[in-house]
């Protein structure tokens, strides 16, 4: 790719592309790390990526021997596996290879090696000098709200503020009159600079990647910015040729200033030219290796799963249901779903992506801006406004900024300072809620009103429609319903409930929010569908096109706090007599699963004996949700590893250990595949996004992940650095993964086979997942419960797995005993 | 009553000691050592404050025990207890008794669980002995301490490039802060022609009697008080290495660099007002630079946009304030601002990851645009250039890297031509020439027996600043560091007669530890082809071992109070008489180089990146 031409705006979008894409902490949603790759097959990928940028990809073979002499890879999967890859001759040769030979160390990546020369030649650190004054700068320009004073000039974009500032100032940035002036007179074009540093335009595009992915966190968040201003509240213009121009100067200021004239520009010093950066990346025996042990450790999971779903009987539908619940398809609402109709056998339960099919933007009472509530790369048309909700702010004079000026610090520290003593003693032996906390409750106030009905097309704010019309909202009700399989047999209460999170002293506390309501809550979703399905003339308009909702049926709308295990129900008021009485008995229904939910999560948590009754369990859940000493308030979507679309009788009886989204499908309403389509569009960007996160963060927490959180800085409030003159580090800090077993999403849908191949293939995006196998997919024919494998672009028959999974008797006693990741269990 | 001071030295102690014992996998074990230690030491200390506040309040004073003692030297193991010791001891338990238990939950699975509680447990042993202390040769001890555990602290994460940096940093601060003791303490040894113990000081007729016939030493004593006390408080123009030590986990930096460490700068201002009390130029000097201080901070402050470099800046600003309280006299409000600046800013820095949930939302429902801050009011070249120097912390740090560590490396650079057989033959002669004159002193020209100890002094020097260029050998690097302490014991041979016996309480710390690196390195090098100071190899990774058995050696020459070294450094400054500054200041500064030139080789060879792995390894940047 590289050529002995430098075309500046192709070199800079390429740049774009490789950099990390995360959003500003308050936007965390989960993505692919590597989503430039995505174009690639996976394997590929992993390869590229290992030798280009240096990152860790898969777990190392020394971890995989010890995976496998552990069971947890089994011996039969990996021959298998091998045989597939290199023929039954080879078997033995490879698993000999596998088990015994000292691979290769990894070699230095490509990228660095021009920028190099700089130390190798002149003994110059040059990112310890550019390094903090680099960052230190962005940062200020940047800030949302902690600095008192900003940086005072901002609105005309990142460059030009800083050009406007040196022009009048008896100071400056740089430490030479040379590069300050070269700045002001505007001879500052990257080709110029570069021809002055590196001087051989056959280097330039190798140089920029080197110096921006010596920083990546910083440059991804620019770049990000840059594409999507408005994830900032505070809009600042800036882009990432601002930010290398700005560089530019910076380095050839150090060297201008410890060298004077006495350099040479790199293309002079380099003898031997570095490998092209995306030159071809040879397959060597070690990535094939870790591919065959990769697959042989997913694949022994997978097919105790796939045994465990073949063997779950067709439930025959049954009738006076006691209650109907909605659920987001998130891993996290897998158990809960499990106790309810443990505890209510009657009952069913469904899961689907958790903004429930409606789209738009949310502006709570007082708010200043607007919030997105549907999956991220969505825009909606439409806004909701909460209107006569209570103020959800509290404040707390600890985080204002007259604690750090001089005069009004020195009386807070003498009179406050006392109080933050007794402060943290009370947090440290009896935390409890405090302005500090994110909690989902928040988000919305349960007693106010919301403006969900538009009566008149006209009414508009911000270039946006105020609510949704009739005909509007019954479309939405009726994509839900079918694409659910809920289209007959009503039950008189059907709740739909969202999720959130809580947690305090947490940055990345979007992370733990609704992954399809754009990081937040989705408290506002389940009460706006819930306002529509309840509606007189949408039933109607319901009625005509086939889905009869019986006059006794009422929606609920409910939000489930995954970290608290707390529900709150919303509008209940308007239950009528005889289903209030009925609301009042499954309130205490879903308080017993809440409680007995909280004590299959605590089995993870050190702190907490998870052998007490499920009530004191639930209480220490709840404190530990508060506490400021917690770095793991939940464990969030760690595990993740199954996404299944079907009928909940396949995973009804099974015991998943919270590693699976459940979609709920029914493939008997769908012959076309026409909700498949839209589910899986949703479910391999979002879930495969979600567990892709995960795996890289998990396998290179330092490069792709974002190291232990515990030392971390907030910088600017939309990142995280070490220290403060760290770089941003983007990814997910290991206190989140470490107990995630890095393997890849495994989607199994229930269909026909053809069906699903030709549905799969309507959209080019989704099918990238798919035939490049960032996500596995097995096909399971509803009828003979075949299990088909997807594999280079057709279905294959996979017919390895006679072992059923074993059964477990005693749920409880299995989560008091047992802190690792489960296998799938029978539940009897 | 004064007895029971020792208690709360030994349990802390005991607790250390213990600390080191527990299995590293025992978490449980270890948080509840931490637990224990710290909980017990509180409730003591707060029975005892109650016992003797009822008892009438009177300062306690306890000659515990004499280390060594000659004709004119005694080094003594003295605690003193009054309103500032118990402020002190009181606000340390109670935060590090908090901290512990935060901890014990916060660092759950942390690699380094082990070492966070025996640093934490190091460190606050230090902080009482300091708080304690009766004379500064004890303080001394506790101070050293201090030095060394805030060191690991901030360079906890050795494995990354930029903690160990900074702690390198942090820690060249903290030895201009060491050296500015030790030349106090020997001035006020000359002084009183004894060591004296803080309680004579409040002998307003003794201390004026004194400063009376020594005026100029006086003020130099107290000087270099203020020296240290600027350094160990981030007071100009030291302030930039407080922001700079945040790189541990966040309940390390809110107790250590929050609170108890920055304030320990007050601390021996408040323990030494009654010696300087009646120095107006000095109070007048120690108000200016609280007061120029506090103004920079604040500035500086007002710019940061990463909470922890915020709030270290205002937290320099209100000890800049406490620094003029103390000047002032008004003792009980600097003890009262103390303690609730040390509670405010730790909480600050527990809560700080809040902050993005809590701004965030604040700006949701009130973002005004753009607030008018009262600078926008001044003319915009003023305003800009103000800026723009608040952003760059007043180039505080550049100027401290180029004149500290830029001046040592210069001269190092400019001793190049001295290669390794140049160096042995040139300490083989030296050393050789010393002895024999030292022998045959009687018959040397009084002229020359007055400008060898500068001569041994110089080439003491000129090693050690080798020493900390060197980038190649890292046993040339030792052999140099302990070359430059014969040099020193030399030097002051020439000064006067004197027993043996203390060159070898002096020299003995030093050969056993230098041997004892010097096997290290040598063990490192038949396991590892590649070991120099080129750059950072992070060998601690794979060989903890040998790390530790080094780190031990590099304290014991650098004179911590693990050998007889420590006092030995004391004695012989007690040598140096009071008319050859410059020798002093020769050898001080020796001592400082050297402390640095031993933890560049520890960090180099043992901290940063692992050598070994390009993958799982952070960034350098990060």
């Amino acid at each position: 790719m590289q050529s002995t031409t430098f075309h500046e705006h192709e070199v800079l979008h390429r740049l774009k592309h490789f950099l990390p894409a995360q959003a500003p902490l308050k936007d965390f949603i989960h993505h692919n790390t590597l989503h430039a790759f995505q174009n690639i097959s996976f394997q590929e990928a992993i390869k590229q990526a290992t030798e280009i940028f240096g990152y860790k990809t898969s777990l190392t073979i020394d971890e995989y021997r010890v995976l496998l002499a552990s069971g947890k890879i089994k011996d039969e999967v990996l021959r298998e596996i091998i045989i597939r890859r290199k023929g039954s001759k080879d078997v033995n040769f490879w698993m000999k290879k596998l088990l015994h030979e000292a691979f290769i160390k990894t070699k230095i990546p490509r990228v660095g090696m021009v920028r190099a020369y700089w130390k190798n030649t002149y003994r110059l650190d040059l990112d310890a000098m550019v390094h903090p004054t680099l960052f230190r700068i962005l940062c200020s320009y940047l800030d949302q709200g902690i600095a008192m004073w900003n940086f005072p000039v901002w609105h005309k974009g990142f460059l030009s503020s800083i050009r406007e500032m040196e022009r009048s100032s008896f100071t400056s940035f740089f430490k030479t009159k040379y590069v300050k002036q070269l700045l002001l007179d505007g001879k500052c074009g990257i080709e110029f600079l570069l021809d002055k540093l590196v001087g051989d335009p056959a280097l330039y595009e190798h140089y920029l990647f080197d110096q921006q992915f010596a920083h990546q966190g910083w440059s991804g968040m620019v770049s990000a910015i840059e594409d999507n201003p408005d994830t900032l509240l505070d809009h600042r213009k800036i882009s990432i040729h601002d930010l290398i121009t700005f560089e530019l100067l910076l380095e050839l200021d150090a060297l201008t200033h410890q060298l004077g004239k006495s350099w040479k520009p790199l293309g002079k010093i380099i003898a031997d030219r570095p490998v092209n950066l995306f030159a071809e990346v040879p397959t060597s025996e070690l990535s094939e290796a870790i591919m065959m042990f990769q697959e042989a450790y997913e694949w022994t999971y997978y097919n105790a799963v796939l045994g465990g779903l073949q063997r779950q009987e067709q439930v025959t539908e049954k009738t006076g249901r006691s209650f109907q619940a909605m659920f987001c398809i998130d891993d996290r609402e897998c158990s809960i779903r499990r106790y309810l109709e443990k505890f209510d056998p009657t009952c069913q339960t469904f899961g689907t992506p958790g903004f429930f099919g409606v789209e738009f933007f949310y502006k709570p009472e007082h708010g200043k801006f607007l919030t997105k509530l549907c999956p991220a790369p969505v825009t909606p048309k439409y806004l909701i406004k909460e209107i006569e909700g209570r103020s959800k702010q509290q404040k707390d004079l600890h985080f204002t900024k007259q604690t750090h000026s001089l005069f009004r610090g020195w009386l807070i520290t003498q009179t406050l300072g006392f109080w933050s003593a007794i402060k943290l003693f009370i947090n440290i032996f009896r935390p409890s809620v405090s302005p500090a906390t994110a909690t989902s409750f928040r988000h919305m106030d349960k007693f106010s009103k919301l403006t969900i009905e538009n009566h008149n097309p006209n009414h508009r704010e911000n270039d946006l429609q105020v609510g949704f019309t009739i005909e509007e909202m019954a479309n939405r009700v009726e994509g839900l319903l079918a694409s659910i399989g809920l289209v007959k047999d009503f039950a008189s209460i059907i709740y739909v409930v969202g999720h959130g999170s809580s947690s305090v002293n947490n940055p990345h506390f979007a992370a733990y929010d609704c992954g399809a309501c754009s990081g937040r809550p989705g408290s506002v979703n389940a009460r706006v569908i819930c306002h529509m399905a309840n509606h007189k003339q949408v039933r109607n308009i319901l009625a005509l096109r086939g889905i009869e909702i019986p006059d006794i049926t009422q929606f609920v709308g409910a939000l489930h706090d995954t970290t608290r295990d707390e529900v709150v129900f919303f509008d209940e008021g308007s239950l009528s007599d005889e289903n209030k009485l009925q609301h009042t008995r499954h309130e205490q229904l879903f308080s017993i699963a809440l409680d007995h939910n909280a004590k299959e999560r605590s089995r993870r948590f050190e702190i907490i004996n998870s052998a007490l009754s499920p009530e004191a369990v639930h209480d220490k859940v709840r404190l530990r949700s508060v506490s400021l000493f917690e770095p793991r308030p939940e464990l969030n979507h760690a595990t993740n590893a199954l996404c299944i679309v079907g009928d909940r009788s396949l995973t009804r009886g099974l015991f998943l250990d919270r590693r699976a989204f459940l979609n709920s499908y029914d493939y008997r309403i769908d012959p076309q595949g026409k909700y498949l389509f839209s589910i899986l569009k949703a479910a391999a960007p979002v879930c495969g996004g979600i567990n892709l996160e995960y795996y890289f963060s998990r396998v290179d927490n330092q490069k792709l992940g974002a190291g232990t959180k515990l030392p971390h800085n907030v910088m600017g409030l939309f990142g995280v650095a070490n220290g403060i003159d760290g770089d941003l580090r983007p990814g997910l800090p290991n206190q989140m993964i470490e107990v995630h077993d890095p393997v890849r999403l495994l989607i199994v849908v229930q269909h026909y086979p053809e069906v699903v191949l030709e549905t799969i293939q309507r959209n080019v995006e989704t099918y990238e997942w798919f035939i490049n196998n960032w996500v596995n997919l097995v096909v399971m024919h509803p009828e003979t419960k075949e299990i088909f494998v997807f594999r280079e672009g057709e279905l294959h028959p996979h017919e390895q797995f006679s072992n059923s999974p074993d059964i477990v008797t005693d749920l409880e006693l299995l989560v008091e005993t047992h802190q690792e990741n489960l296998p799938v269990y029978l539940i009897a | 009553m004064e007895i029971y001071l020792q208690i709360f030295i030994a349990i802390p102690l005991i607790g250390f000691l213990a600390s080191l014992l527990a299995p590293s996998a025992k978490e449980a074990l270890l948080s509840r050592i931490a637990f224990i230690t710290v909980g017990l030491n509180a409730l003591m200390v707060t029975l005892f404050i109650v016992a003797w506040i009822i008892q009438g309040r009177a300062t306690l004073n306890l000659r515990d025990f004499v280390v060594f003692r000659s004709a004119n030297y005694e080094f003594l193991i003295d605690f003193c207890f009054d309103k500032v010791a118990a402020v002190y001891l009181m606000v340390g338990s109670i935060l590090t008794f908090l901290v512990t238990i935060y901890s014990r939950y916060y660092l759950h699975r942390e690699e380094g669980y082990k070492r966070f509680f025996n640093t934490v447990l190091f460190f606050y042993l230090g902080y009482t002995i300091v708080v304690l202390s009766g004379n500064l040769e004890t303080l001394f001890i506790g101070w050293e301490i201090l030095g060394i555990s805030s060191f690991l602290l901030i360079a906890f994460y050795r494995d990354r490039y930029l903690p160990v940096k900074n702690a390198v940093k942090v820690f060249s601060i903290y030895r201009i802060a060491d050296v500015g003791l030790i030349l106090a303490m020997w001035l006020s040894h000359h002084l009183w022609g004894q060591n004296i113990t803080f309680v004579e000081f409040n002998n307003e007729a003794l201390v004026n009697a004194q400063l009376q016939t020594h005026a100029m030493v006086g003020i130099l004593v107290s000087l270099m008080i203020l020296i240290s006390a600027a350094a160990k408080s981030a007071q100009l123009p030291f302030s930039s290495w407080l922001p700079r030590a945040m790189e541990g986990p966040t309940p390390s930096s809110a107790i250590f660099y929050g609170s108890l460490s920055v304030h320990i700068g007050v601390f021996v201002l408040l323990r030494t007002f009654h010696f300087w009390e009646h120095q107006l130029f000095i109070r007048i000097l120690i108000g200016a630079v609280g007061l120029s201080t506090s103004l920079v901070a604040t500035g500086i402050a007002r710019v940061q946009s990463s909470v922890k470099s915020q709030i270290a800046y205002a937290s320099i600003a209100q000890i800049g304030l406490i620094f003029i309280e103390v000047a002032a006299g008004f003792d009980n409000l600097a003890l009262f601002h103390f303690a609730g600046n040390a509670f405010l800013r730790t909480y600050q820095l527990l809560v700080s990851p809040s902050v993005v949930s809590y701004l965030i939302r604040e700006q949701f429902y009130n973002f005004i645009p753009r607030q008018h801050t009262i600078e926008d009011s001044l003319p915009k070249k003023i305003e800009y250039t103000i800026y723009m120097l608040c952003l760059k912390e007043w180039n505080l740090d550049a100027i401290l890297h180029r004149y500290l560590w830029k001046s040592i490396k210069w001269a190092g650079n400019r001793l190049e031509f001295l290669q390794v057989r140049g160096v042995l033959i040139f300490l083989f002669t030296a050393g050789v020439t010393g002895v024999l004159a030292v022998v045959y002193k009687q018959s040397i020209p009084d002229f020359l027996n007055k400008s060898l100890p500068y001569a041994f002094g110089l080439i003491g020097l000129i090693m050690v600043f080798k020493a900390f260029t060197k980038r190649k050998n890292v046993q040339l690097t030792l052999l140099l560091i302990v070359a430059n302490h014969f040099m020193i014991a030399l030097a002051v041979s020439f000064n006067e007669h004197f027993s043996f016996d203390h060159i070898l309480i002096y020299l003995s710390g030093i050969v056993v530890s230098g041997l004892l690196g010097y096997l290290a390195i040598l063990r490192l090098k038949m396991l590892e082809p590649l070991v120099d100071l080129e750059r950072f190899y992070g060998y601690s990774y794979e060989h903890p071992r040998i790390a530790f058995t080094f780190l031990l050696a590099c304290l014991g020459l650098a004179g911590f109070p693990i050998t007889p070294t420590f006092i030995g450094e004391d004695l012989i400054f007690s040598h140096i008489h009071d008319d050859q500054f410059v020798l002093a200041f020769i050898v001080a500064l020796s001592f400082i180089v050297d402390g640095l030139a031993l933890i560049r080789i520890y960090a180099r060879v043992f901290m940063g990146p692992h050598v070994k792995s390009i993958h799982e390894m952070a960034y350098r940047s990060s």
